[in-house]
């Protein structure tokens, strides 16, 4: 396919008299990881929810490259976002918690979306998950236990693997490193790296931690205030910042 | 004896006619769960307020009725609302399944298949085959709406993990005509297989519920299964022990407090019909001392 | 030879027998008259025409009586005789404002417009229990006061017209008839309130309780209790006005509650509901509670995932009538699904056996 995979323009979405996000554009190719940082508040999660859906924009439009032509979200019925959810679509939250079915077990939960479109046969869909458990680093013998028997970091692995089973050609990432500890942090760092690279996903990230998009992100979008203030390829806006709050952003991590 | 200070099979013609619509909307979306409004009877929910009322709406003074809970004409329940529409409708009632133009039922399809003339009642309690995977209804109404169906076989899919197979035995989850869900009311799962393009009109009626689905004649309805994990519908493995039917559902009966049990058809009109044909089974002798 | 279970009929038969002779009691004993019951066990009768959702005493004494004082199973006899009623239309919405009140009460102000009635209350009696009242005995007259003529203005009225309470507008839509149209989610404030107004005592008590101890706190004062009777009159479309058809005794309570005030709107005080036929107060009291903690999300307030936040939850469950038929039915046999699970595990078993 040819041409961006998703289209935003002048996505704007306020509370009140506050503004959540204003004015946002941009274009995400094929295979392209984005970034979008910004300190709590500057609107980057409410992007994010507004491009998954999971929130009503006031104005804007957000035109996803689908099987049968480019088609505005926005403007599409529940049924068809739904649907696009659960199959051209992922969505890895923050809280595993809110990504998971903490009743169902890790096979499950692998396995849910497999049925969703479809699949039909027991013995594949095992194996597709427990092929998923090894690409995640989690042992083929803990397929029948629930996600509660998991730590934080399995958890967040158990949801990525839950999420890229189908092959999503979008993932929206809501700080997926947030409540994690520091070694368990690189470690899924480096293991979303990998899958990124193997798999040539598309990829949206919202996350406050510079050392996050550094490692994962082509491109960079730097949020303040609802607004972007600045976007760029993630070396060029991390080594040569040019607005003002980007570089008060890079040098409050890099001191650290 | 016929009550007159009620109108004829005890509701309003407002009523049924209102109840009446919902079965025709029910009929052109088979397995969709329409809404109305259900009226309190004079008998508990629970207890078959859904199917009395589309037995309501549905009867005529011609009807010939039949009443089954568990397979029986002469349990308590079958017996009470048997009951209740001679008393309110004086409609003729019968127990053999093959003179019956209405069905009313409980937890069973009878044996004898059922013929183009027939309608088959069944009282819901819970019409909702998500329920308890998504306790919400806002949310259950909105997956039926999109076809959202993967939390179903989530659900076989545990089964089979915990247990080796699906551990669903009753209220078995259907698909109807590749579109709709359906829960087909607490029917042993070895009733599923009647359901699928049957010639008699099968409603499904949930009073506490509001909720009224139906099944057209000859409509496709398909247990849900894996291809690996392909649904069976089963039985006690035994044959009656009155009749010697080897394909009825059986009911099993503890004889002593030694442990010894017999096997009898549930569907007691059919042993009946068996036995004065002359079929005999491991323990049946005369039919005689078992009058009602 | 074995013999089947037979004989349902002759068993319901008797045991029908067997109950009306309980019901009756011993026979040296007088009969209980429904007069006796409208008149001494009045707050019974209330409950019953409240949750019966049929306002006549009369039949509602006769229910508790066939019932056997078992409540739930009287309202339930009441709602199944009320479905039998043709409905001729619906009145004209009754003026509370204009009752005559028994008893009117309010908590956030010392004294106002009508005054403060105590009216016949169980407030500030001691629960001790009056063994005079198990010796028959002839009853003190208690004093009169002259009746206080003229409207008694509503609490939230005054508060109102200095525009500290969030105004409630008529929508101008006929109301929804929950008794005729199946339940809808999300519910207006119109049916929930009418679903509440028919809802179990108990459970709205244990609800609103819930919100005081904090499963959804709404920081309610009682800005007005009233009871007493209104007028209720009918538009008759022949005549081209409405007719009084007759006087029903109503409880009201109006709760004032915290608000904090949002980004666009300065602090206001809110309101909650609650409506009952006759003298109902707690029910009254506690719907009004539960009215408000459902009006969470029209309030710009944070759903805390309370049980009193829920509307599904709350309209589901309310009723007193389906829960206890769904209870009860568990009774009915299940022979057919028992023995369906019981070949299941069986099965399991034996494969976990091998």
């Amino acid at each position: 396919m040819s041409g961006p995979l998703l289209q935003v323009r002048n996505l704007t979405k306020t509370y009140g008299a506050r503004i959540g996000c204003a004015d946002v554009g941009f274009d995400l190719w094929p295979g392209e990881v984005l970034g979008i940082v910004g300190e709590s508040g500057s609107g980057k999660s409410t992007l994010l929810s507004c491009l998954a859906g999971h929130q009503a924009p006031d104005a804007g439009e957000v035109i996803f490259a689908t099987a049968e032509g480019p088609r505005d979200v926005l403007r599409m019925t529940e049924s068809e976002r739904r649907r696009l959810s659960r199959t051209d679509w992922a969505y890895v939250h923050q809280n595993p918690r809110d990504g998971l079915r903490m009743g169902v077990t890790a096979g499950g939960n692998v396995g849910e979306r497999l049925m969703a479109v479809g699949a039909r046969n027991y013995g594949s869909i095992r194996e597709t998950a427990t092929d998923w458990l090894g690409r995640v680093e989690i042992a083929a013998d803990r397929i029948d236990d629930r996600p509660r028997a998991f730590s934080g970091g399995m958890q967040q692995r158990l949801q990525i693997a839950r999420n890229l089973v189908t092959g999503p050609r979008l993932v929206f990432m809501d700080e997926p490193t947030g409540g994690l500890d520091v070694s368990v942090q690189a470690r899924l760092l480096d293991l979303l790296r990998g899958l990124v690279r193997q798999m040539g996903l598309s990829v949206i990230i919202v996350t406050h931690d510079l050392a996050v998009v550094r490692l994962l992100a082509d491109r960079l979008m730097v949020m303040k205030s609802g607004r972007v203030v600045e976007q760029g390829l993630t070396d060029q806006v991390l080594d040569d910042p040019q607005h003002a709050y980007t570089q008060l952003l890079v040098s409050s991590i890099l001191q650290v | 004896m016929t009550d007159h200070a009620y109108n004829f099979a005890y509701l309003d013609e407002e009523t049924k006619r209102m109840i009446r619509r919902a079965i025709l909307k029910a009929i052109a979306v088979p397995g969709y769960q329409v809404p109305f409004a259900s009226r309190e009877m004079p008998m508990p929910y629970g207890w078959g307020t859904g199917g009395v009322q589309v037995t309501a709406a549905c009867l005529t003074p011609g009807d010939v009725l039949k009443v089954i809970d568990q397979g029986a004409d002469d349990t308590t329940n079958a017996v009470s609302i048997r009951r209740f529409f001679q008393r309110t409708a004086g409609v003729a009632t019968t127990e053999a399944t093959t003179e019956a133009t209405l069905i009313q039922t409980r937890h069973r399809i009878p044996e004898t298949p059922l013929t183009a003339d027939q309608i088959l009642v069944y009282q819901v309690p819970i019409p909702e085959p998500l329920r308890f995977l998504e306790p919400r209804e806002t949310e259950t109404r909105k997956m039926h709406a999109l076809e959202e169906y993967g939390l179903m076989h989530v659900k076989l899919y545990e089964d089979i993990a915990r247990h080796g197979e699906i551990a669903t035995s009753y209220a078995y989850p259907v698909k109807v005509g590749d579109r709709y869900v359906m829960d087909p009311s607490p029917i042993p799962k070895f009733d599923n297989p009647k359901l699928s393009d049957s010639p008699a009109i099968q409603l499904f009626g949930a009073g506490r519920e509001s909720r009224i689905y139906a099944l057209p004649p000859h409509t496709r309805v398909v247990s849900l299964d894996f291809d690996d994990h392909p649904f069976t519908p089963s039985k006690a493995d035994h044959a009656c022990d009155l009749c010697g039917a080897a394909e009825s559902y059986l009911d099993e009966v503890i004889t002593d407090d030694l442990g010894s049990r017999m096997f009898v058809c549930s569907d007691t009109d059919f042993c009946r019909t068996r036995r004065e044909a002359g079929q005999v089974g491991r323990l049946g002798g005369t039919l005689e001392g078992e009058a009602a | 030879m074995y013999v089947a279970v037979k004989g349902g009929e002759r068993a319901i038969d008797n045991a029908h027998a067997f109950l009306a002779e309980e019901r009756r009691g011993d026979p040296a004993m007088p009969d209980l008259s429904v007069g006796q019951i409208a008149g001494q066990l009045k707050l019974a009768v209330n409950r019953v025409m409240a949750e019966g959702s049929l306002y006549d005493p009369g039949l509602a004494a006769l229910a508790i009586k066939q019932a056997r004082g078992d409540m739930v199973e009287a309202v339930f006899l009441i709602r199944a005789y009320r479905t039998t009623l043709p409905r001729f239309g619906s009145t004209v919405p009754v003026e509370t404002g204009q009752m005559a009140c028994i008893r009117r009460i309010s908590a956030t102000f010392k004294d106002l417009p009508g005054g403060q009635i105590l009216g016949p209350t169980f407030d500030y009696t001691h629960r001790l229990l009056d063994f005079k009242l198990a010796a028959e005995g002839g009853m003190p007259a208690a004093p009169e006061a002259p009746s206080r003529p003229g409207p008694v203005p509503h609490v939230t009225a005054l508060l109102d017209r200095d525009g500290l309470i969030q105004r409630e507008t008529d929508s101008g839509t006929p109301a929804p008839d929950l008794t005729r149209d199946p339940l809808h989610l999300p519910a207006s404030r119109a049916l929930r309130l009418q679903a509440l107004a028919r809802a179990d005592e108990g459970f709205t008590l244990a609800l609103a309780y819930s919100t005081q101890r904090g499963y959804g706190r709404t920081h309610a004062f009682v800005g007005e209790l009233r009871i007493g009777m209104v007028r209720v009159s009918l538009d008759l479309p022949e005549l081209g006005f409405a007719v009084e058809i007759a006087e029903i005794e109503l409880s009201e309570c109006e709760t004032v509650n915290q608000f904090t005030g949002s980004k666009t709107e300065p602090p206001q005080f809110t309101r909650g509901y609650g409506l009952a036929f006759g003298q109902n107060e707690r029910k009254s009291l506690a719907m009004s509670l539960v009215d408000r903690a459902l009006r969470w999300r029209e309030l710009g307030e944070e759903n805390i995932g309370a049980p009193a936040q829920d509307e599904e939850f709350v309209l589901m469950h309310s009723d007193n009538v389906q829960a206890t038929g769904f209870l009860e039915h568990i009774k009915l046999p299940h022979y057919v699904d028992f023995q369906s699970e019981l070949e299941l595990i069986r099965r399991l078993r034996a494969e976990a056996a091998k």
